[in-house]
């Protein structure tokens, strides 16, 4: 039998599968790790055992509030996908369903705007925002992030429109279903799970963006990219210290990315798959 | 946004222009090193006198905030009420005429306390524009128990002959006890803050009077030579990623035998909670060589400034005031301890015996600031002012050109000739540019 | 059923991704077009006035400019190699049946969630740190002497961290479309007695190459663009070792404050990452159809 899997074998992938895995997480695990360390622990050798110290992030907390930049973040990743999506669902839609001679070349120059090196516009961005009264607003930032990511989401949503069959938007107009009972109940269903891996994938982009949200807050919209800038080389080595903000940092969305794996590997295809 | 909330934010903006004594906020931008964390955490007094101005901080790492800070005060962002900045950037605004003169400061604040050699480093044209809230120079650190193990001692006054010499006694490098520390990680506040301080000792400049870049002198390759070859003997290994921050962690566990670096790591590595060699560490002076009377001219303050567009300067100028205060420093030293005062700044504090008590590295301190002279940093007749570094604008993308190259050098991809032509053509090239040179 | 209603229909709803995508490329390319022929120095501003070309030819004729180059394309080159060879070989893996693999999935796309610097400060400073890294004490462990990864090895060093944040997203890819492959057609082949090599080469490779375009493409965007584990790591050195082109601009924007610099860099870097583009796009581009 071709298929038939033996104990043995599974084993013996399941083991190289875990190897993998684990020397690819471990980074990640070792900063959790080293959060839970004393700063004395922190630098004196490789353990895996901490001494579970939650001195660290206290530590952070009482330095830096972790609060408020954890709300901007989350306002201003969520706030920007969802407004991507509104701009992207119709592009992407009428270049999947009613395709033009250039909708490839569109689709390629879309990617294309993300070649400007962020730091050689900064100072023009920097004019724009501070003469529009844009300066660490989080509908500043929202749009920016909007704009950044708006490319990547309108090819992601334009390869899962392409793969609803044709055939039964027009049966369902054959039955005399008009676009918006066709939107609502035809196409709505199919496509949501693009639309969901789509936003994931967008929230996470706009999450881990340290650039722009960086140089363009200052208190009031200032994600945790900025909270971790307030940690990184002070004086001496703070390693737990550090550990412990980034744990703080990335936790978020990594708890996010691990409730949504599924829906992630299903749906990043960015038109990969015909 | 709806219209009550629209309507309520401007009944609120009305209120704030009515009755100015209202809530005003500051918004202070910090660098994240111990004493500015601990001076968020203590601003009690302040806030409790004054009910109606509220603190803001905005806390980054040193690099960015000097990005963030100088791209708001150049395109007058007005962003910042209260910037901490240092002793490049001070004179350098100060001429652009981005930063409020801090002239009518209260009586309390005595300005005549402030230590000369920061008073001038933080003026311009005799105006004083920013409040110092730490100073350091550089010195000398190294272990007692290890000099005397290897036979040698060092004098208050090394020459860099006597360092050489320490640095080969004490090396162990089956024990992992390196004879010397010094920074080698790029960058114009990092290796080049040595370096530059260094080739002063040596009697070297960066330009001449004509702004012609020095670097293919004797002084220089004498300087850098001697530098490459203490650290490729008795160095640790990886010296060229080491910057303070490694250097500290290294001396601190027992690593260094001596270290050249910032007078405020003293309170560091004397620290029994952090250091494993607290109790044995000495203090020297800055080295020189021989027959140049140059201790290498090492100044820096963390400082209050505001920028000239703060809509708050009557506010921002009682928070500059009080945080550099004689006051503030007694209120650290009540919570802390006395090591734990801002160091640097005042006389008053090296004359209190109760922090010379506590803080054994308090004169040698006091000596290596006051030593400083920032005026005029070289032997030989030099157009610009600044310690450790050259006081143009142009110099952070410059001196981070020439920190890769002595970096590179330390990390032995190139030798210190190569090194040194290198940046000769490539500094040229900036000055040129930048229209120093005609 | 393209009639002329749905087709100008369709004209409406791509509108405003097209013009805001519009505006947000020619706004900023404009002004920086327009400043990189400036002599503009954000600390000067007094000074500023008409440089012509002289920006253009102070950033190419930088003594790093043809190093920058060289490393911008190896770094790409060596993350894409990385990320493409390992996703395609973890994608296999994971693609069989395991125990636990949800959870093994789960570990390998967690890179993918932590931002550029805090990667970039974790492996500086708990695994690639000469003293107190993780590698150093597996060194020290097996009695060698601890490598100085940022001295000896820089450029090395960064492609090992960003391709180490962007295998997650190759494998991802990846393995979807292996999941997308026609089971039956290879156990087909597994009847005829093809090896496993040759089954890999005739039917599994073929599949994934739409795949592999996708992510070559994608991540080549970005990669072009790396700078922060730069600036976090060896801060472009030692010597120019580790300066790639984005970093090189970097410098002249956020330490020299030199905008029309910047900017002339700027204009530099979207003409070679177009030429890039296009040349990406003749070598796999079909692949796309």
């Amino acid at each position: 039998m071709a298929r038939a899997v033996t104990t043995r074998t599974k084993i013996g992938y399941t083991i190289a599968a875990w190897a993998v895995a684990l020397v690819i997480f471990f980074p990640i695990l070792y900063t959790i790790i080293t959060s839970l360390k004393t700063e004395q622990e922190a630098i004196s050798g490789f353990s895996l055992i901490p001494s579970f110290s939650t001195q660290s992030f206290s530590d952070v907390q009482s330095q830096n509030n972790y609060w408020r930049p954890f709300t901007n973040s989350v306002i201003l990743a969520v706030g920007s996908t969802l407004l991507a999506l509104v701009v992207a669902i119709p592009a992407a839609w009428a270049m999947a369903f009613s395709p033009t001679k250039r909708t490839k070349d569109i689709l390629m120059w879309m990617l294309s705007t993300k070649m400007m090196p962020a730091v050689a516009v900064l100072v023009p961005i920097y004019l724009i925002f501070l003469r529009t009264g844009l300066m660490d607003t989080r509908i500043g930032l929202t749009i920016l992030l909007m704009l950044i990511n708006l490319p990547i989401v309108v090819w992601m949503l334009y390869t899962y429109f392409r793969e609803i069959p044709g055939e039964i938007l027009e049966a369902a107009r054959m039955d005399g279903a008009s676009l918006r009972d066709e939107i609502i109940h035809v196409l709505t269903p199919m496509a949501v799970p693009g639309i969901a891996s789509t936003l994931l994938l967008n929230v996470i982009l706009a999450w881990n963006e340290a650039f722009w949200t960086i140089q363009l807050t200052t208190t009031n919209a200032a994600p945790l990219s900025a909270f971790i800038a307030s940690f990184s080389s002070p004086q001496g080595l703070f390693w737990a210290k550090l550990s412990a903000a980034s744990v703080m940092a990335i936790a978020p969305i990594l708890i996010l990315g691990w409730f949504s794996q599924k829906q992630l590997v299903r749906g990043l295809t960015f038109g990969a798959v015909k | 946004m709806n219209t009550t909330l629209r309507g309520l934010m401007g009944a609120c903006a009305l209120t704030a222009l009515a009755a100015p004594a209202l809530a005003e906020t500051l918004t202070i931008a910090t660098v994240n090193n111990g004493d500015m964390v601990r001076m968020q955490k203590m601003t009690a007094p302040f806030t409790e006198a004054n009910p109606d101005i509220q603190l803001e901080w905005v806390t980054l790492e040193e690099n960015i905030l000097r990005e963030r800070v100088t791209t708001d005060i150049a395109t007058k962002g007005g962003q910042y009420d209260v910037l901490t900045i240092g002793t490049y950037e001070v004179p350098i605004w100060a001429k652009q005429g981005w930063l409020t003169p801090l002239s009518d400061l209260p009586a309390a604040y005595d300005v005549e306390d402030l230590l000369p050699a920061v008073r001038q480093a933080l003026s311009a044209d005799g105006q004083l524009f920013a409040a110092p809230f730490y100073a350091e120079s550089a010195m000398v650190m190294y272990r007692t128990d290890l000099a005397e193990a290897a036979g040698v001692s060092i004098p208050e006054n090394p020459t860099w002959a006597d360092i050489k010499l320490a640095a080969e006694k004490m090396t162990d490098k089956d024990k992992e006890i390196y004879g010397i520390c010094l920074r080698g990680k790029p960058g114009w506040g990092e290796n080049m803050a040595f370096l530059t301080a260094m080739a002063n000792s040596y009697g070297a400049r960066w330009f001449d009077t004509d702004w012609k870049p020095q670097f293919d002198s004797p002084e220089w390759k004498e300087a850098l030579v001697d530098y490459l070859a203490l650290m490729q003997n008795y160095g640790p290994p990886g010296a060229s990623s080491n910057g303070f921050n490694e250097n500290l962690s290294l001396f601190q566990q027992g690593k260094c035998g001596m270290w050249i670096d910032a007078t405020v790591a003293a309170s560091f590595v004397t620290d029994p909670t952090d250091s494993t060699v607290a109790d044995q560490v000495g203090f020297a002076q800055f080295p020189n060589k021989e027959g140049v009377e140059n201790h290498g001219n090492w100044l820096w303050a963390w400082s209050l400034a505001i920028p000239a567009t703060s809509q708050k300067q009557e506010a921002a100028k009682k928070f500059v005031a009080w945080a550099t205060s004689k006051d503030y420093t007694a209120q650290v030293a009540a919570a802390e301890g006395w090591r734990a005062a801002p160091p640097g700044t005042r006389v008053s504090l090296y004359e209190n015996p109760e922090y010379q008590a506590a803080a054994p590295f308090a004169a040698m301190t006091l000596a290596a600031i006051d030593a400083a002279n920032t005026q005029k940093s070289s032997v030989q007749d030099i157009p610009y002012t600044g310690g450790q570094f050259v006081a143009i604008p142009e110099f952070q993308g410059i001196g981070t050109a020439v920190g890769q190259q002595f970096s590179a050098a330390l990390a032995g991809r190139m030798t210190a000739e190569a090194a040194l032509a290198a940046v000769q053509t490539s500094v040229t090239r900036d000055m040129t540019r930048a229209r120093y040179i005609k | 059923m393209a009639t002329r209603q749905t087709q100008s229909l369709a004209r409406l709803m791509r509108a405003p991704a097209i013009l805001l995508l519009l505006v947000w490329m020619v706004v900023p390319l404009a002004m920086t077009l327009y400043y990189s022929f400036l002599d503009y120095n954000l600390l000067n501003p007094g000074q500023t006035s008409w440089a012509g070309w002289f920006n253009y030819k102070f950033f190419y004729t930088d003594p790093a400019f043809f190093a920058a180059i060289g490393n911008t394309l190896l770094l790409v080159l060596g993350v894409l190699a990385i990320t493409v060879i390992g996703g395609v070989a973890i994608a296999l893996l994971i693609d069989r049946p395991i125990f636990g693999q949800g959870l093994v999935r789960i570990l390998i796309i967690s890179p993918f969630f932590v931002m550029p610097p805090v990667a970039a400060l974790i492996w500086k400073n708990m695994i690639m740190h000469p003293s107190y890294g993780v590698f150093a004490d597996v060194a020290r462990f097996f009695g060698a002497q601890p490598v100085d990864w940022f001295a000896q090895y820089p450029l090395m060093s960064i492609i090992l961290i960003v391709a180490w944040q962007w295998l997650p997203f190759a494998t991802l890819i990846l393995l979807t479309a292996l999941q997308s492959l026609d089971r039956e057609q290879i156990e087909a082949a597994e009847m005829d007695g093809a090896g496993a090599v040759n089954r890999f080469i005739h039917l599994v490779a073929p599949h994934m190459a739409r795949a592999v375009t996708v992510v070559i493409l994608i991540q080549t965007i970005f990669l072009l663009g790396v700078y922060a584990e730069i600036l976090v790591t060896t801060n472009g050195g030692p010597g120019y070792a580790s300066t790639n082109l984005t970093y090189l601009i970097y410098r002249a924007a956020r330490l020299n404050f030199d905008i029309g610099g910047a900017a002339a860099g700027g204009i530099i870097a979207v003409v070679l990452a177009n030429i890039v583009a296009i040349f990406l796009m003749r070598a796999v581009g079909k692949n796309l159809d």
